[in-house]
């Protein structure tokens, strides 16, 4: 039966993180902005102890949690994830408790390396983890890895070499708490997709090691660093997923892409937070100068702003229910590829959108570093580049409905 | 609950909807267009599956209970095999569900039974006016009340089956309200334009214009209920078959592209073409869900059910352009030539932003 109401549980987990925006993220946007590389320390460890006393991270299932049929996880953190976004894009991709890293162990790992690698998230301190893809010579195409893996036999330890380049909460991950990295390496370079492989490396390892954080046009509160792997050793029990993985197939990739189908609606649904902060600010803002957005008329008899606000919802509404379905989909284990990198196409074009025309429409407050519009602008642009540029899941979209592998279209 | 698997019987009916769609109204379309006239067989046929029949109570000799819901899944589907077809099917929808909605017991008793227990018969409804900035809520037709009568005095455009309708849902200003009042055939006062409308597309329907000049309408038939919820119906449906037609279009485009080579390689596998789709389906999601999403509030009763379903409307107004717009673009000369169904969804596509008040569900 089509049904449009939000279950309760998640009404619930939204009202509380409502609270949680607007006293301890809003007010301090701004200023954590303002000073790159600082970190927000009070809603981090305000986040974990709250999380804590809940029970569990961020992840859609709390480690241990036995499956009983579909849940509503997917579709609870989506929510979750918008309402944070709302409050602040970049300060919700610092809140602990599981980020791209810890979704890669959901999505790909045993039990066994899930409640290794996973219950740290519910100990005292607050920890991160991060995903790490991306190569100076590698983005999108991430068959074009050049990271290596290769098996010490004696010690059955793996041996990584490497650079990974932005990677979102790096330092927060090896650095700033007791968390981990996924590295994506190679164990055959010339294996191309089928010798793709996952490792997961704990803070601490020796040889593993961020050397250089970046400079960003918005999200400045999330540190975005590289890494370098020198002959970094991890044992045998880190590459994520069964022991087969070892076989020369497409699965350790294929795995690597079932973990973005799980994704990128939840980073579609960090675009939505932002664009629904946007549109609400900017209702405010015209509200308070008289100006006031009537509804159900024909375009012809509309005012150029109730045009663009209207386009605007519209954009936001549907981009919205597009992540709810891709969520709702994978709740309830129905292969979702299509209709996630819809969403996320769809979130990252209508979040720049709205942003853009949100600071155009208020002129030179738009422009203003006195209100949060040009700092929304500035966070949004992040939603079409990261977790697949908008090109990148066009491709994807396109692959699905005309049925091409990816030799059949580049 | 989130959910967006429709119910079975949902899934049925839209399975058989389908079958109609794909079987009879696809294939007769192209013919229909050109020679200005849908066989009369394949209406009555798609009447016979019972779309409206069972969205009305057994009270009223129906069988069901109205949904909108139900009735956007339909309306999608049925759109997908042509539009001319769908509308000339759910034209007497045009005028029971506003009676269903916003009409007086007595009103229902009277006039729903007749239409809906007999084979499909030209009812109509005239809301749309020949001005450019013809708003539903602010219509320039005009009710006055006199002694124990209305007067209605304006003109229509764009109402299908004018001619020959037995009954029809005429809309005016009433006390500055939108009010629905029933007119019979061969009101005095009530002239229907001589020639039929030319219009971009939907050359299959007989649209004619209406001249109200002084008619006069009993008490007994002003619709007592508000307009709002009988727009709302209207808006969703015209967002579902938008859906409909894009999909057409889209569906139409992939295959083609899958097809023709150019340079050595299927044009589908240029980026510049594969990224065309893919935004086109990407759209036609975001329309649905939001659709979708607006019938769900209405049959809820939702407050904001107004405002979804406007909203839902005006992006499957530009979405519809833009799929269709596309689907010729990727056809490139194929899709000019009237042979090949695409420049006809593509006149469709553009009547949307006009066509408010020529679908209810």
């Amino acid at each position: 039966m089509i049904d449009f109401e939000m279950p309760e549980k998640i009404q619930q987990i939204c009202t509380v993180i409502e609270t949680v925006a607007v006293n301890m993220m809003r007010p301090v946007a701004r200023e954590f902005d303002e000073n790159e590389h600082e970190i927000p320390w009070d809603y981090i460890n305000f986040m974990h102890t709250a999380t804590r006393a809940m029970g569990g991270g961020g992840s859609t299932m709390a480690p241990g949690e036995k499956k009983t049929g579909p849940g509503i996880g997917y579709q609870r953190l989506a929510a979750m994830i918008e309402m944070l976004s709302w409050g602040d894009a970049g300060m919700y991709l610092v809140t602990p408790g599981g980020m791209l890293g810890s979704a890669a162990v959901q999505a790909a790992g045993t039990p066994e390396q899930k409640e290794r690698f996973l219950a740290r998230f519910n100990g005292e301190k607050p920890v991160f983890d991060a995903m790490c893809m991306t190569e100076p010579q590698a983005g999108s195409d991430t068959s074009a890895i050049r990271t290596t893996a290769v098996l010490d036999e004696k010690t059955k330890e793996w041996v990584l070499n490497g650079e990974k380049i932005f990677v979102t909460a790096g330092k927060k991950a090896l650095i700033d708490s007791e968390g981990f990295v996924v590295i994506w390496a190679t164990i055959d370079p010339k294996a191309g997709r089928a010798g793709m492989r996952s490792f997961v490396v704990e803070a601490g390892t020796p040889g593993c090691k961020v050397v250089k954080q970046e400079h960003k046009l918005g999200i400045r509160v999330s540190d975005t660093v590289s890494i370098s792997l020198e002959n970094c050793r991890v044992p045998f029990e880190n590459i994520l997923g069964s022991p087969e993985v070892e076989q020369k197939t497409t699965k350790g990739f294929k795995g690597a892409m079932a973990t973005f189908d799980a994704t990128r609606p939840l980073v579609a649904a960090q675009a939505i937070g932002l664009a629904r902060a946007t549109l609400e600010l900017l209702r405010e803002m015209l509200t308070e100068k008289g100006v006031e957005i009537r509804y159900g008329l024909p375009r012809q008899k509309m005012t150029s702003i109730e045009r663009d606000f209207i386009d605007m919802e519209y954009m936001l509404r549907s981009a919205w229910l597009m992540v709810i379905k891709a969520t709702w989909m994978a709740d309830n284990g129905k292969p979702n590829a299509l209709e996630a990198s819809m969403s996320k196409v769809r979130a990252g074009d209508v979040v720049v959108k709205i942003t853009q025309k949100a600071v155009e429409m208020m002129g030179p407050l738009g422009y203003s570093r006195e209100y949060l519009l040009e700092k929304w602008f500035r966070d949004a642009k992040i939603s079409d580049i990261y977790e697949g540029t908008g090109q990148i899941n066009r491709l994807v979209v396109a692959r699905q409905i005309l049925g091409y592998r990816s030799g059949e279209l580049r | 609950m989130y959910s967006f698997e429709p119910s079975d019987e949902q899934k049925m009916l839209v399975e058989a909807v389908s079958r109609y769609a794909a079987g009879d109204l696809r294939p007769a379309a192209h013919d229909a267009e050109e020679q200005g006239q849908l066989p009369p067989k394949l209406v009555s046929k798609g009447w016979e599956m019972g779309l409206l029949q069972a969205s009305i109570p057994e009270t009223w000799g129906g069988f069901g209970d109205r949904s909108a819901v139900t009735g956007v899944l339909a309306a999608e589907e049925m759109a997908h095999g042509d539009l001319a077809g769908t509308l000339a099917v759910m034209a007497p929808g045009l005028f029971v569900i506003p009676i269903l909605l916003a009409g007086a017991e007595e009103q229902k008793e009277k006039y729903i039974p007749p239409v809906i227990q007999a084979g499909w018969r030209p009812y109509t409804a005239a809301l749309i006016e020949p001005s450019f900035d013809f708003d539903p809520n602010d219509l320039k037709t005009v009710a006055e009340a006199k002694g124990i009568d209305f007067i209605l005095t304006g003109a229509k455009t764009c109402v299908p089956f004018a001619a020959d309708a037995e009954g029809m849902v005429i809309y005016a200003k009433l006390a500055g309200q939108t009010r629905g009042f029933i007119v019979p055939k061969g009101a005095a006062g009530l002239a229907v334009g001589e020639a039929r409308e030319k219009w971009m597309g939907l050359n299959a329907l007989p649209f004619y214009s209406l001249t109200l000049d002084g008619v006069k309408v009993p008490k007994e038939d002003l619709l007592p209920g508000e307009f709002a919820p009988v727009l709302d119906s209207k808006r969703v449906a015209l967002a579902a078959m938008a859906v409909g037609v894009a999909r057409a279009a889209f569906e139409y485009a992939r295959d083609y592209a899958r097809e023709r080579e150019v340079f050595g390689v299927k044009v589908a596998q240029k980026q510049a073409i594969a990224f065309m789709l893919a935004e086109m389906v990407t759209e036609i999601e975001a329309a649905r869900v939001t659709t979708w999403r607006a019938a769900w509030m209405i049959d809820q009763g939702k407050q904001e059910a107004g405002r979804e379903a406007y909203l839902a409307l005006t992006g499957a107004v530009d979405m519809v352009m833009m799929v269709t717009d596309r689907a010729v673009q990727i056809l490139g000369g194929y899709g000019y030539i009237r042979e090949y169904p695409v420049e006809l969804w593509m006149r469709n596509g553009r009547g949307f932003s006009a066509f408010t008040g020529l679908a209810i569900v």
